[in-house]
């Protein structure tokens, strides 16, 4: 694979070392009309070089206003960071100035988007927005980004690329699309990619192509990869790490093969049984009964209680452990694995 | 050309479905070295507009008037006047008649085109500087800066356009401001622009606002873009032709315009010759000679409709779904 020659050590040397994000108790609020809505409870994780860790999540989950809260494009007011850290290569991106931010925006951490055609701009070619990274970031010439830009294109396997350059967005198809914001968001070889939901727009196909895609760059790049989704198969498929989110807080971690095979939250085992399975084809799904929360209105005790078919809130509750008044905190339940339920072991049956 | 696009981009989709080489050619061949740009692209439209020609035809022959009236006023001076032939009718050898003065009125105007261009021209100059700034300023910032700046326009929408110009004109040639003092054609024009960019600056305004919450501007944000690079590269250049076809059209306005502030005594004033001027005079005879309104009226209307068609023509350039 033709890589641009910038990047061609990144890598292998890269590989190996200690996380490149880390982000601690991260909370982020949103001041509205109907009070306040909190959307992240303190989330924490860490992405290593070369890991792909998937956030799974329902809508409203706040798995997109984490990540947007990281690439600084939280739109403040009515959204505020009230704690937390993001360290990035050491440093904190929520105390160093916007103008350190922004040279970490593009060749450090990136990210890509649900809706590629709207995430384009529709007055420039295809290869101008992509020649623009480099001319940004790296001062290059018009004719040096084009050559940067057309050999990107191939890269992310858009066909006759020399000859679409000059093209706009909306004479693309989707998934073409989507391979050109790809081609954008790794133009400088970020350490780390954050991919918010990046094939929902997308046909199952085309989605396997741009999945397949990512994590080919990934293991030429090295990269970190955050993937953002609610679709269980896509996790299952291309995740090392999987992190469940429910009402802004993380209630389950661990590899996607723990997670999956042996859920250690009743909210993930709740939404591995609303899977369809061809085995059961036929019977009926399993939905979690309930409505998500309301962020503005977060159930006291566990978040999850209200729908938790396993919950205890009468006598059956141990001390300390009563479902509707204590908060229980994400833990480690066995080795690897952490889980924010009072009753874990029981639903791992361990 | 889209739609094949598309569905060789789909049939290429399927074809790759399933499989996970890399199928890209590695050889990059970048068969015109240069990156084209917004404006390269947009010219390249252009010149495929037939509108644009035509108007562009109009407006060059506009501004060679405005430039040489002498050659085009058949070699008549317009100041060369007999009595006998006031309001006399047009004829083989004076093709728009005399005016009340028993001037040629061809003449008369052809050589009004330079100080009627000069106003127009100027006025709606600084109308679009003005608007853009401000508006594209209050838009982006918001808050406070754009309540500021909003009021400060709406300050300016109480005060009518005439009158205001007509106080601003009053003063002006006591003042010691190099444009307004001088009573010419630029104070008029500066006059008129500085009571009429408001409307300019609320179309910017809103459409900065609009583009500003779109997601390719947080794409660019995210991507490390800096506020100056996103305003000028993404914001503008999708925020501006709602203004472009505003302003084409508000030329005529604005020229008409000059013509009430020289009625009220503080616009242009004889021997000064405008078609603002022209059409103002001709009001009090148009019973008995109405070409002398209908004469500069015409060659107005055309004016304005050259900028009309080139801005169109432009507005179209600038948006890439409307080009074939």
């Amino acid at each position: 694979m033709s890589t641009a020659s910038t990047s061609a050590p990144a890598g292998q040397a890269r590989a190996g070392s200690g996380p490149v994000l880390e982000v601690d108790d991260l909370r982020v609020q949103f001041r509205t009309d109907s009070g306040l809505v909190n959307a992240v409870n303190g989330v924490s994780y860490t992405v290593s070089a070369g890991e792909t860790l998937a956030i799974l999540g329902e809508s409203g989950s706040g798995k997109s206003v984490s990540a947007q809260a990281i690439m600084g494009i939280l739109d403040m007011p009515p959204a505020e960071i009230t704690s937390g850290r993001i360290m990035f290569e050491g440093r904190d991106l929520l105390t160093v100035s916007p103008e350190e931010q922004r040279k970490v925006r593009g060749p450090g951490i990136s990210m890509i988007f649900q809706d590629a055609l709207s995430s384009l701009n529709p007055v420039y070619s295809v290869g101008y927005q992509i020649g623009e990274m480099f001319r940004a970031h790296r001062g290059m010439s018009r004719k040096d980004a084009k050559k940067q830009a057309v050999e990107l294109m191939d890269r992310v396997r858009i066909p006759a690329a020399a000859q679409r350059v000059n093209d706009y967005p909306h004479q693309f198809s989707g998934g073409m699309r989507q391979r050109v914001m790809i081609a954008m968001a790794i133009a400088l070889d970020p350490r780390i990619l954050i991919a918010d939901e990046p094939t929902t727009a997308l046909d199952v196909t085309v989605q396997a192509q741009v999945m397949d895609l990512l994590k080919d760059l990934q293991r030429d790049t090295g990269m970190g990869l955050v993937l953002i989704t609610h679709d269980l198969g896509v996790v299952n498929e291309v995740a090392d790490n999987v992190a469940v989110m429910y009402a802004g807080r993380i209630v389950e971690r661990g590899t996607v093969d723990d997670v999956f095979g042996n859920p250690a939250h009743p909210y993930t085992e709740g939404l591995m049984s609303s899977i369809p399975q061809v085995e059961a084809k036929g019977g009926r799904l399993q939905p979690i009964g309930g409505q998500p929360p309301n962020l503005a209105n977060i159930p006291s005790g566990c978040p999850f209680h209200p729908r938790c078919p396993k919950r205890r809130t009468g006598a059956d509750a141990l001390p300390g452990r009563h479902c509707a008044e204590d908060v229980p905190p994400l833990r480690l339940v066995v080795p690897g694995r952490e889980a924010a339920c009072h009753y874990s072991e029981e639903v791992l049956g361990v | 050309m889209t739609d094949q696009q598309q569905q060789l981009d789909l049939r290429k989709d399927e074809v790759e479905a399933g499989t996970t080489t890399g199928l890209a050619s590695p050889s990059v061949d970048v068969t015109d070295s240069r990156q084209n740009s917004l404006w390269s692209d947009a010219w390249r439209s252009l010149k495929r507009n037939p509108l644009f020609w035509l108007g562009a035809t109009f407006g060059i022959v506009f501004l060679l008037i405005a430039i040489a009236p002498q050659v085009f006023a058949r070699g008549v001076d317009p100041r060369a006047c007999d009595l006998a032939n006031s309001k006399a009718t047009p004829s083989a050898d004076h093709w728009f008649g005399y005016d009340v003065q028993g001037c040629d009125y061809l003449a008369n105007v052809v050589y009004g085109a330079r100080n009627s261009l000069i106003i127009g021209i100027f006025a709606v100059l600084v109308v679009l500087l003005l608007g853009v700034v401000v508006g594209a300023i209050a838009g982006f910032y918001g808050g406070f800066t754009d309540g500021l700046l909003s009021r400060i326009a709406d300050i300016f929408y109480a005060l009518p356009l005439i009158l205001g110009a007509l106080v601003l004109l009053r003063v002006g040639p006591e003042t010691s401001i190099p444009i307004l003092n001088s009573r010419g054609p630029g104070a008029v024009a500066l006059a008129l622009a500085l009571f009429g960019w408001m409307t300019a600056m609320r179309l910017v305004r809103s459409q900065v606002i609009a583009v500003k919450s779109s997601d390719y501007v947080a794409a660019a944000r995210a991507m490390g873009a800096s506020d100056i690079r996103i305003l000028v590269r993404h914001i503008l250049p999708n925020a501006v032709a709602p203004v472009l076809v505003y302003t084409t059209i508000t030329i005529g306005v604005l020229i008409a315009a000059e013509a009430t502030l020289t009625y009220l005594g503080v616009g242009l004033q004889r021997p000064a010759i405008s078609w603002g001027l022209q059409i103002e005079a001709g009001q009090d005879s148009i019973r008995s000679a109405p070409h002398l309104v209908l004469f500069p009226s015409l060659i107005l209307t055309m004016t304005v409709m050259a900028f009309v068609m080139m801005g169109d023509a432009l507005r179209d350039a600038l948006d890439p779904r409307q080009r074939s």
